[in-house]
């Protein structure tokens, strides 16, 4: 087998050397009859090229996002991916190191998170940022959780723009802990009223902009009522390149800023890894979850980086931890974080002006399809359509034409009432063709 | 002086203090600054073109305060993050016998294959019919994984270790409240030898955590366990093989006087790569086992992550699993929301004397993914005197025969699942690779890899253990051997400091001070990855260290490391006053602020 390097002839000596005469000898404490005698109902080993086989055959199942006009969005993007950066991350030091828990031999990995955590700290307009969540949904529960204990208050009041598979996973989460959650109804064009919702008992409210139907939200508001009746206000994103035009949920006035940062540097990949971003104020740190970078200067008074602030962590705190959470998306911070110096602010600030045009073509040339109404007023690159029948079939219709519409909102709201919306995103990727090609489609899918 | 491949290894009157260099570099060891102290705010390394002219439509949210992202040229970038991988130890660098974390060969057939557009590039909202590749690579993993565990469920999604832990007790915590016991049965036990993550996860839901004592053997023992049983008891968190390195023998004891008073066994099952093969966690009565895929499984650990740990889940926990879930539809039944069946459809359609054809899918009745399942539906709706108009997608009668089950109102079966825990589902990153391992592996290649990394262990056990001290005697290990540091008693050197001077002697330290329940723990784990020449080497450098030690050489340990890219680092400076960011110098700041 090629992965393993001992031959029968090491095998026999290094069992002499430990003094038994054969291999299950060592596994003398598995109680009688559990040590299996015959192998696992499974195929025998592969060669590379039989493995490539399998493997490939099951990819060419799929419909890359790359191949045919994609318009896929609510929560994960389709963004370009400079080379450099998959080059980067596959190196050996990188790809195949721990958890810098030996800072004198990960100073490589110490030093990039500390940049990840300036970067998503000045991109979320924020004090301190983390080294990563496992992504924005278990991010988005985590901050609720930490919101509970900076207020001692149980009750999170979730917006109806939030990403609905991010709300479930708060429900799944806090209230497996006992807590109060209040969901507003999905909310497709930003009209709910959040802040009658927040009061003295209320420990967070959620808001999700560019939220899941694509609207822009003015945080502005909800933060000073949040901060009336001594909430925090946690600031969601699902598109992290939207920052690059957005006023940053800090300097509107977020508490905490949780999101996705697939966007940036991390491939679609049917759903994971991806990282999740976590910024708060300086005030919180000892509440906050997950790992922190900091700087420190060696025995030589050299600058160095190690992991610090540990005492919230579940390996010395074990069950008064401030989150369970230990392998983190440590790799992703690496793309994100390469993707992002490349872009630096000129580049992230042009990417995220190119999106937004092209949602704005997209949102005029699907406007003048018939039966198609243009839901989303304020957005950055995704917007809502009301169609005159249900998208998910239409969808379905236009992915047999080769063609990836986008999402119904069926598929995240089921059952409630939502069949005629459709969620459309458009990112660099899409070229006036794919714009052309949908609305043509759609056209006659609807016709 | 001559290392043991006949190189030259002495420092003495060392090149590195005789010969200090101006930039601070030391030929191939190269410094580098921060990002902020070389990009500039103005330069990026993407070429991309400003879009035409438009009007936004942001609703008045432009930003208005600048990001502070200074950017760097291709060239730029590829130097400076290349420089930074050179301060790391991989393990492609070195042995990296870091216990309870199985850093073993990540093959890059893996990385490969994970970056196929089909599954790299394909979004999880994508219709199911787009996906049927992926959902069959899903499949296929939870075929091996319940068959290697002999267990019957898996949920995939969870992202961590500590996250399967969290999804195998909400699990737990689901079937509690099904009995209408959420109130009563609130405790759970976990041995005070467990990982942190363990009461830590127990407590993120409520549970009260208790412990249960160790003993000197290092096992858990049923005498221990049974006192601490009773209607509050929810579960017991067991890590088998455990943290000590060594198999409990007791398991399918505990699990059964769990089971006898109500109460579930959660396996924490980080040390899975032990007993491939070799044992299946459900003949010893687990309930609930994470399987961490960047251990077991070959996954990277990208210096931290992203890792995977699905859950296999027993008989009695697998109904509460959380969703999403792939099925196949030949074999489920679905709940409907629209008309019940076909002949329903023709009650509502009538009058109407047509339906579309995403009407009839939207019954999502299994057949109907089938040529003939379709063309029987139409022929019946026609029969009635309705014509079916628009064509069915061609891809989902085609190709579907797999399902993606996101909402369980859809899904006929008894399952009540506890809720979601992840958006989308799952790691699939690393589904795609660990498939590719354990194809690679076949079954004969896992059970193989499991005894060699036994037999790794055992061997450095066997190899070590006249120098070094065994806490629980010397009797064989799994695939990880522990030592404590009695025999350091008396030297000044503490097991930190020997962790120290590996480093200079070229390894990766093993895990330090952990488990907690023994004194200045080093849990050494080789895995099979290793040659047997290579083990000898690390056998022979541990030996040298330690008879260095006994012999109370102790100015090689207290400084250790001298030649790593840095010495040891102040953490309680870095706690005590947290830096936690890049921050511009002084002026600048305050230019900036003008
Ligand atoms: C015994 C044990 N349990 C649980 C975990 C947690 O796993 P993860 O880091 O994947 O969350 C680890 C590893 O870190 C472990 O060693």
């Amino acid at each position: 087998m090629r992965y393993l390097p001992l031959t029968e002839a090491d095998r026999a000596s290094m069992l002499a050397r430990i003094g038994v005469a054969e291999i299950d000898a060592l596994f003398a404490d598995v109680p009688d009859g559990a040590l299996l005698r015959d192998l696992p109902d499974l195929p025998r080993r592969k060669g590379e090229m039989e493995v490539e086989r399998i493997l490939g055959r099951m990819a060419a199942r799929n419909v890359a996002a790359s191949s045919v006009p994609f318009f896929v969005g609510a929560g994960a993007y389709k963004h370009h991916i400079p080379a450099t950066v998959d080059h980067v991350i596959q190196r050996s030091e990188f790809l195949t190191s721990y958890t810098p828990y030996q800072p004198e031999i990960a100073q490589g990995t110490l030093q990039y998170l500390f940049e990840f955590q300036t970067q998503v700290a000045a991109l979320t307009g924020m004090e301190v940022a983390n080294a990563s969540m496992y992504d924005g949904s278990t991010g988005t529960a985590e901050a609720v959780l930490m919101a509970h204990r900076v207020t001692r208050r149980r009750k999170a009041v979730l917006s109806g723009g939030l990403h609905a598979h991010y709300a479930e996973v708060v429900r799944t989460t806090t209230q497996m802990a006992g807590d109060e959650v209040v969901s507003l109804p999905p909310d497709v064009t930003a009209s709910e009223d959040i802040i009658a919702r927040i009061d003295d008992e209320t420990s967070c409210v959620v808001v999700q902009s560019p939220d899941v139907f694509g609207n822009l939200r003015d945080l502005r508001p909800i933060a000073a009522a949040a901060q009336k009746h001594g909430a925090l206000l946690i600031a969601v994103f699902t598109e992290a390149v939207s920052l690059g035009l957005v006023e940053s949920p800090g300097a509107q006035g977020a508490d905490i800023v949780v999101g996705e940062g697939q966007s940036i540097g991390v491939p679609l990949s049917f759903g994971g890894p991806y990282v999740g971003l976590f910024a708060t104020r300086q005030k919180y740190i000892r509440q906050m979850p997950g790992r922190l970078c900091g700087e420190t200067v060696d025995a030589e008074g050299r600058r160095g980086f190690v992991l610090t602030l540990s005492t919230r962590e579940q390996h010395i705190r074990r069950d008064k931890a401030t989150s369970n959470i230990c392998t983190n998306s440590g790799l992703c911070c690496l793309a994100f974080t390469i993707h992002m110096s490349l872009l630096g602010e000129a580049g992230l600030s042009r990417l995220a002006r190119i999106n937004h045009a092209a949602a704005i073509k997209l949102a005029d040339a699907l406007a003048a399809v018939p039966g198609v109404e243009v839901m989303t007023k304020a957005f950055f690159n995704e917007i809502t359509l009301r169609l005159p029948k249900p998208a998910a079939g239409v969808v379905e219709t236009l992915a047999g034409q080769g063609i990836l519409a986008g999402v119904p909102a069926s598929r995240l709201y089921p059952g409630q009432g939502l069949d005629d919306l459709l969620i459309v995103a458009s990112t660099e990727v899409n070229t006036d063709e794919d714009r052309a090609a949908l609305v043509t489609a759609l056209t006659g899918a609807l016709a | 002086m001559m290392n043991r491949q006949g190189r030259p290894s002495s420092t003495e009157g060392s090149v590195l203090a005789e010969h200090p260099t101006f930039t601070g570099n030391r030929a191939l060891a190269q410094e580098e600054p921060l990002l902020f102290e070389i990009g500039r705010a103005d330069v990026t390394g993407v070429d991309l073109d400003e879009p035409e002219a438009f009007t936004p439509r942001l609703g008045g949210l432009e930003r208005t305060v600048p990001i502070g992202l200074p950017g760097l040229s291709e060239p730029e970038t590829m130097r400076h993050y290349v420089r930074l991988s050179q301060q790391n130890y991989g393990i492609d660098t070195g042995l990296f016998p870091l216990g309870s974390c199985t850093m073993k060969h990540n093959a890059r057939l893996n990385e490969k294959m994970a970056r196929l557009p089909g599954f790299g590039d394909v979004h999880p909202l994508q219709p199911v019919s787009t996906v049927q590749g992926a959902l069959e690579l899903m499949a296929e993993l939870s075929r091996y994984l319940t068959e290697l565990t002999g267990m019957p469920a898996v949920a995939l999604q969870p992202k961590a270790g500590a996250h399967g832990e969290l999804c195998g007790l909400m699990a737990i915590k689901a079937a509690i409240a099904a009995r209408g016991e959420a109130e009563t049965r609130n405790v759970v036990l976990v041995p005070e030898s467990a990982h942190g993550t363990n009461p830590a996860t127990a407590a993120l839901i409520g549970f009260k955590v208790r412990s249960v004592p160790a003993r000197d053997d290092g096992w858990v023992h049923i005498a221990d366990v049974r006192p601490l049983l009773g209607p509050d008891i929810a579960a017991i968190m067991l890590t088998n093989p455990n943290t000590c390195g060594l198999f409990e023998p007791r398991a399918k004891m505990i699990a059964d006087a769990l089971h006898e008073c109500g109460g579930y066994f959660y396996c924490d099952g980080a040390n899975f790569n032990a007993i491939v093969g070799k044992v299946r966690p459900g003949d010893l009565g687990v309930d609930a086992m994470h399987i961490n895929l960047h251990k077991t499984f070959s996954t990277p650990h990208g210096g931290g992550g992203p890792g995977a740990g699905p859950v296999v889940l027993s008989e009695r926990l697998a109904p509460y699993a959380p969703v999403p879930f792939v099925v196949d539809v030949e074999e489920v039944s679905y709940k409907d929301a629209g008309p019940a069946s076909v002949s329903a459809l023709v009650e509502a359609a009538r009058g109407r004397g047509t339906v579309t054809s995403d009407e009839v899918l939207a019954l999502r009745k299994p057949e109907l993914f089938s040529k003939d399942g379709w063309d029987a539906a139409v022929a019946e709706l026609r029969a009635a005197g309705i014509e079916v108009t628009g064509d069915p997608s061609p891809l989902v009668v085609r190709h579907s025969s797999l399902d993606l089950i996101e909402d369980a109102a859809w899904y006929d079966e008894d399952a009540q699942p506890f809720g979601r825990m992840v958006a989308f589902h799952g790691q699939m990153g690393m589904f795609v690779r660990a498939l590719a391992y354990m194809l690679s592996h076949g079954a004969d290649g896992m059970r193989q890899a499991s005894e060699d990394a036994v037999l790794g262990a055992n061997y450095i056990r066997a190899s070590l253990s006249d120098l070094m001290s065994l806490p629980f005697g010397d009797k064989p290990c799994m695939h990880e051997v522990l030592f404590d540091d009695t025999w350091l008693a008396d030297t000044g050197v503490t097991t930190l400091d020997f962790a120290k001077a590996m480093i200079d002697e070229g390894y990766h330290p093993m895990t330090m001070y952990f488990p907690l329940v023994v004194h200045g723990a080093m849990l050494i784990e080789p895995t099979e990855s290793e040659s047997k020449a290579s083990l000898d080497l690390f056998i022979a450098a541990m030996r040298d260290l330690a008879m260095a030690a006994k012999a109370k050489q102790t100015e090689r340990f207290k400084g250790a490391p001298f030649h790593a890219p840095r010495r040891r680092l102040d953490e309680t400076g870095a706690a005590r006053k947290p830096v936690l960011r890049w921050t511009p110098p002084a002026p600048v700041a305050a230019q900036a602020a003008e």
